[in-house]
């Protein structure tokens, strides 16, 4: 399947991805109505630390261990897309998915609801707003068959 | 080729999955003696507190049984299960032959002797039947005080939910700190603050001796001579694998079903899965029971594979919990009170947060980790452990705030990432 | 510390109604001119810091930031400008000598700007690129005084050229002076389009040694990174007597600059500073000049045309015809609006001449002299469009060397900051988190385009003047006609006045 790879050595630790992936998880997709109006949870992770800096965000694995662990069904993988993505009425933030996800990919919603937040591959559009909007490159969404170490 | 799962939990659903990766075709038959479709059952606290509705309990959609071709005989009991011509008999004489049995039974609650424990208004809360009975006893008695026995996570939830409905909560427990079982003392002492400022009352290092009342409990009497009055009492001292259905069989049985790394047990084409299960605990090497649900629901599905052919092995088992109370989260995993010098432990605290984290290692490996208040991202530890991955190199990184992926050297992040 | 005199020469202004507080401003100014505050919760400036690099305006998702020049007025004054004034705080405060990056941006007559093309009406028809073909290629080297042929028909004794699809190659800028991925931008592109990048004085990285033969590897007066294999690595080989920046002085680059891979390459220990004299100290004369060209030749079997780049100065015509006599291939000339690292604002702004007039007098001393065929000319500082190519051409360059526009097509805002190494387009800078900050295969195309845009507008104004070929164009100076000049100027360019 189609999945979101960061290239660290183009990523410039401009969090640029996160402002695009809330705002394309906003009611308004406006960016600036997304910010100021309404509380919405970036999806991705930028870790940061001297001159290395990459977006991480969920892997949609095969084994999906959160998908396994998530106490209430609302956790679910694809089985067409592949795409792993959340029922938001369903989950009731018990954090089972934090527990177990081991790239830390699943958030907690920043505004306290007890909900999580995790990449959806911006499911209903093409190409996902971080990689559409990053401005090096440093994110590319692309089918690998074969496993690549870059 | 014909499957019958006994339980409709997570290890039941597991395998119908499990199964169904692999055999599209075969009669699967789901047995419990639970009448609903599959629950969540840790959301039943949730449900007593009128949080989530039964509807939204749902573990699968309704559509999930007719999806699968599964035969769902839901509401009923299996009385025996005969080994030698393979079939279950059920308490309405109907006899369900199989192929392939999984016994997915998962817990029983545990009840010590204790004087005048079948009074009305005491319960358990195991299940959602528990949590409905609680509430309906709430109603009609009008109850105001409830006396829960057990500072474990059932009880503790059962606490949270009572006081979301509004009732004065005392909770009794043996030991000298509540959730002994997953946090150490430090960890626990913080949860018990915050549950205190929450209104739960404790009295630790103490325990019910009996329920006082007539017909319905009026108070009960502690093993300290303390006596509390209430109208409503909740046992949650423990769960124990449900193996009374394997009775009259050749099944070994120590704690729970015995099993190998495929789920199978010692006789031929019976499975177990699920809290009822003793399987192969990774981190102290040695069979256990871990009664958790991700636990169940991946032994289950690796049961299915098997029992439908696969050659699957599940050897990742350790206890691992995500719990909050009154939203004080925490997540632990593992070993986290090791008992001999031979681990390394680190710790970082920030008492005026209520954060605490541990981390427990061995053999520069972490085998253990407690994260109180500040889960994020608490998945990678839990995938350290699952790999048993050398740590040596970062462990002055893995309590720190910003502790991520950056942190691993760059090939096995790269490669990780690439996946 | 006393008060700094100095006041910001730029003011940030921020949209509050439109800032979100994402801070990628913050992030990504290696100034720190924004920060966010934590107890005011929003965004501020520091405005002394900005360096107007235009990073932030570029990023900023809302385009919530404007930057402006910091409003504040000197008593009018006509001798002493704000700028002079300014520049005296400043050496008032340090006691150092003024430096700066890239071209001299005074007010300065320039030629370019003055001078007009031809194009053709009713005789002569104009010719439509689009659909006839149009020759741009460009063979660059010594050319023997008289062409013949071998049996099968090749030219006899021909020395080694340099061909090239576009008339355009990517001036010297090294491994130092610039990141590697500014580097890799350059070569490959230079590799895509059939053209040359140099290597400026930085030695070769071996990540560059896919593109040797689109390679000028540079001989400066440092020697730094010369050895047998680089010499041969590269197509051409060229001898730095001068830049136009800075005639006359050597460079620089600060030991922090020199990090593991700068150090490899050229060779010196990690962290010490690199200094290239400003002479070569065994060139003092048109024989010892002569005597390096052929030193290299004999190291590169005479496979390789040599150039020689000087600085466009006063006698600059006799000293091209001394290079040509010296026996190098190419003569490189690099006019007063050169870029630069980093150099001296004085000498940048104050010496040498505008390579308009240094390339109308060579080209004319060598034609006198009968050595035009001798060499190639090709001129460099400034050149900032495809007219300006057109001119040089007609002017009687062979190709041209553009930098600071390639370097602009890599996201370079001008800022004039290279010395400072905080360039936060990741161009100037061996700070690896500003580094990656171009990704060369963005860099790549973005430059490619530039010359691909450029050699059509080219075509396009070659054709307007109905020629096929850019050839045909090389040293017709009746193609061009000066507009505001002199008759000195005229004189000196070789061209008649517009209405003549």
């Amino acid at each position: 399947m189609k999945k979101v790879y960061a290239r660290e050595e183009y990523c410039l630790g401009c969090k640029l991805c996160e402002v695009y992936c809330v705002t394309n998880h906003s009611q308004s997709k406006d960016i600036i109505k997304a910010y100021k109006l309404e509380e919405v949870t970036s999806r991705i992770i930028v870790e940061t630390k001297g001159a290395v800096s990459f977006a991480l965000q969920c892997r949609h694995c095969e084994g999906s261990p959160c998908v396994k662990a998530c106490i209430t069904g609302a956790m679910q993988k694809d089985e067409e897309t592949g795409i792993v993505d959340y029922d938001e009425d369903k989950c009731v933030g018990c954090w089972t998915c934090i527990m177990a996800c081991p790239f830390g990919a699943v958030k907690r919603d920043e505004f306290g609801n007890k909900v999580i937040s995790k990449c959806d591959l911006c499911a209903e559009e093409g190409e996902p707003a971080c990689v559409e909007n990053c401005p090096n490159a440093a994110l590319i969404f692309e089918d690998r068959e074969v496993e690549e170490v870059c | 080729m014909d499957y019958v799962i006994i339980g409709n939990s997570a290890a039941g659903i597991g395998a119908v999955e499990g199964i169904r990766r692999v055999d599209r075709e075969g009669k699967i038959t789901i047995i419990s003696d639970e009448e609903y479709s599959a629950y969540s059952r840790p959301l039943i606290s949730y449900y007593l507190a009128d949080k989530v509705t039964q509807e939204e309990m749902k573990y699968r959609p309704d559509e999930f049984y007719n999806q699968n071709n599964v035969d769902a005989k839901l509401g009923i009991k299996v009385t025996e299960v005969n080994e030698d011509d393979k079939k279950v008999l059920l308490e309405d004489d109907e006899e369900v032959t199989y192929d392939k049995l999984l016994v997915a039974t998962g817990g029983a609650p545990f009840i010590p002797e204790m004087k005048g424990v079948n009074k009305e208004n005491i319960s358990n809360f195991i299940k959602l039947d528990d949590a409905k009975a609680i509430a309906s006893d709430i109603k009609e008695s009008e109850a105001e005080e409830v006396v829960i026995l057990g500072a474990g996570l059932i009880g503790l939830k059962a606490a949270e939910a009572l006081i979301k409905k509004g009732l004065k909560v005392t909770v009794v427990e043996l030991a000298d700190r509540v959730l002994s079982a997953i946090l150490d003392k430090e960890a626990a002492d913080l949860v018990q603050e915050h549950l205190e400022e929450a209104g739960i009352n404790f009295i630790l290092e103490d325990t019910i001796i009996e329920f006082l009342g007539d017909e319905k409990v009026t108070g009960v009497k502690l093993k300290s001579g303390q006596e509390l009055d209430c109208d409503l009492a909740v046992v949650a001292v423990g769960v124990k694998p449900n193996v009374s259905i394997v009775k009259g069989t050749n099944v070994e049985v120590n704690r729970g079903l015995v099993v190998n790394d495929k789920l199978e047990t010692n006789i031929d084409d019976i499975y177990a899965a699920g809290d009822v299960s003793e399987g192969y605990d990774m981190l102290h090497e040695m069979a256990g029971v871990i009664p958790i649900w991700p636990n169940a629901y991946n032994q289950g599905l690796v049961a299915g594979q098997n029992m439908a052919g696969s050659n699957e092995s599940y050897r990742e088992g350790f206890a691992r919990n995500a719990i909050g109370f009154f939203d004080l989260s925490m997540i632990t995993a593992g070993i986290i009170n090791p008992a001999t010098d031979e681990y390394e432990v680190l710790i970082d605290k920030v008492e005026e947060d209520k954060v605490y984290k541990k981390i427990v290692l061995k053999d520069g490996k972490i085998v253990g980790f407690i994260y109180l208040n500040d889960v994020d991202r608490a998945g990678i530890l839990t995938g350290l452990i699952k790999e048993q991955k050398g740590v040596e190199d970062i462990k002055n990184q893995l309590l720190a705030d910003d502790f991520g992926y950056i942190d691993f050297d760059k090939e096995w992040r790269t490669q990780k990432l690439a996946e | 510390m006393s008060l700094n005199y100095n006041n910001p020469e730029f003011v940030i202004e921020r949209d509050q109604d439109k800032c979100i507080e994402c801070r990628v401003c913050a992030r990504q100014c290696a100034n720190e001119a924004h920060f966010y505050d934590e107890d005011l919760e929003r965004m501020r400036e520091e405005d002394i810091n900005c360096v107007n690099c235009h990073r932030c305006v570029t990023l900023c998702p809302t385009n919530a930031l404007v930057i402006k020049e910091y409003p504040l007025e000197y008593k009018k004054n006509s001798n002493w400008t704000g700028g002079m004034i300014s520049n005296i705080q400043k050496q008032a405060n340090t006691g150092g000598i003024l430096l700066t990056g890239m071209g001299n941006p005074t007010d300065k007559k320039i030629y370019w700007d003055h001078i007009l093309l031809n194009a053709s009406q009713v005789t002569n028809p104009s010719i439509d690129p689009l659909r006839e073909p149009m020759e741009l290629k460009t063979i660059l080297g010594r050319k023997p005084d008289k062409v013949e042929f071998d049996e099968e028909g090749k030219v006899k004794d021909l020395p080694p050229q340099l061909e090239l699809e576009t008339p355009i190659m990517f001036g010297a800028m090294s491994f130092g002076s610039i990141s590697i991925n500014a580097c890799k931008s350059l070569a490959q592109a230079a590799n895509e389009m059939g053209m040359m990048y140099n290597t400026g004085e930085g030695g070769l990285h071996e990540d560059l040694y896919p593109y040797k033969d689109r390679t000028i590897v540079q001989v400066a007066s440092g020697r730094f990174g010369v050895h047998q294999e680089y010499l041969n690595a590269g197509a051409a080989i060229e001898i730095k007597i001068g830049q136009g920046a800075k005639p006359g002085i050597g460079g620089h680059l600060p030991g922090e600059k020199v990090g593991e891979e700068v150090s490899k390459t050229r060779m010196i220990p990690k962290g010490t500073d690199a200094i290239s004299p400003a002479p070569h100290h065994d060139i003092y004369s048109i024989e010892d000049l002569r005597q390096l060209i052929y030193a290299l030749k004999e190291a590169t079997n005479y496979e390789k045309p040599v150039s020689v780049k000087i600085a466009a100065v006063h006698n600059v015509a006799a000293i091209a015809s001394g290079i040509a006599s010296a026996g190098a291939d190419i003569i490189a000339i690099d006019g007063y609006r050169g870029g630069t690292g980093a150099a001296p604002t004085m000498i940048r702004d104050n010496v040498g001449i505008p390579i308009e007039l240094a390339l109308a007098a060579v080209d004319s001393r060598l034609r006198e002299q009968s050595l035009r065929n001798k060499v190639s000319l090709v001129v460099s500082g400034s050149i900032r469009n495809s007219a300006d190519i057109v001119k040089a051409v007609a002017l009687g360059a062979d190709a041209v060397y553009v930098a600071s526009a390639a370097l602009i097509a890599l996201g370079c805002h001008m800022c004039q900051k290279c010395y400072t190494g905080k360039c936060n387009w990741g161009i100037a800078t061996q700070n690896p988190e500003l580094v990656k900050r171009l990704n060369p295969e963005i860099g790549v195309e973005r430059v490619k385009n530039l010359i691909e845009g450029w050699s059509h507008e080219i075509k396009e104004i070659l054709g307007g003047m109905g020629i096929n070929a850019l050839e045909s164009l090389r040293g017709n100076r009746l193609m061009l006609r000066g507009i505001d000049l002199t008759e000195k100027e005229l004189e000196i360019l070789g061209i008649k006045h517009a209405g003549e």
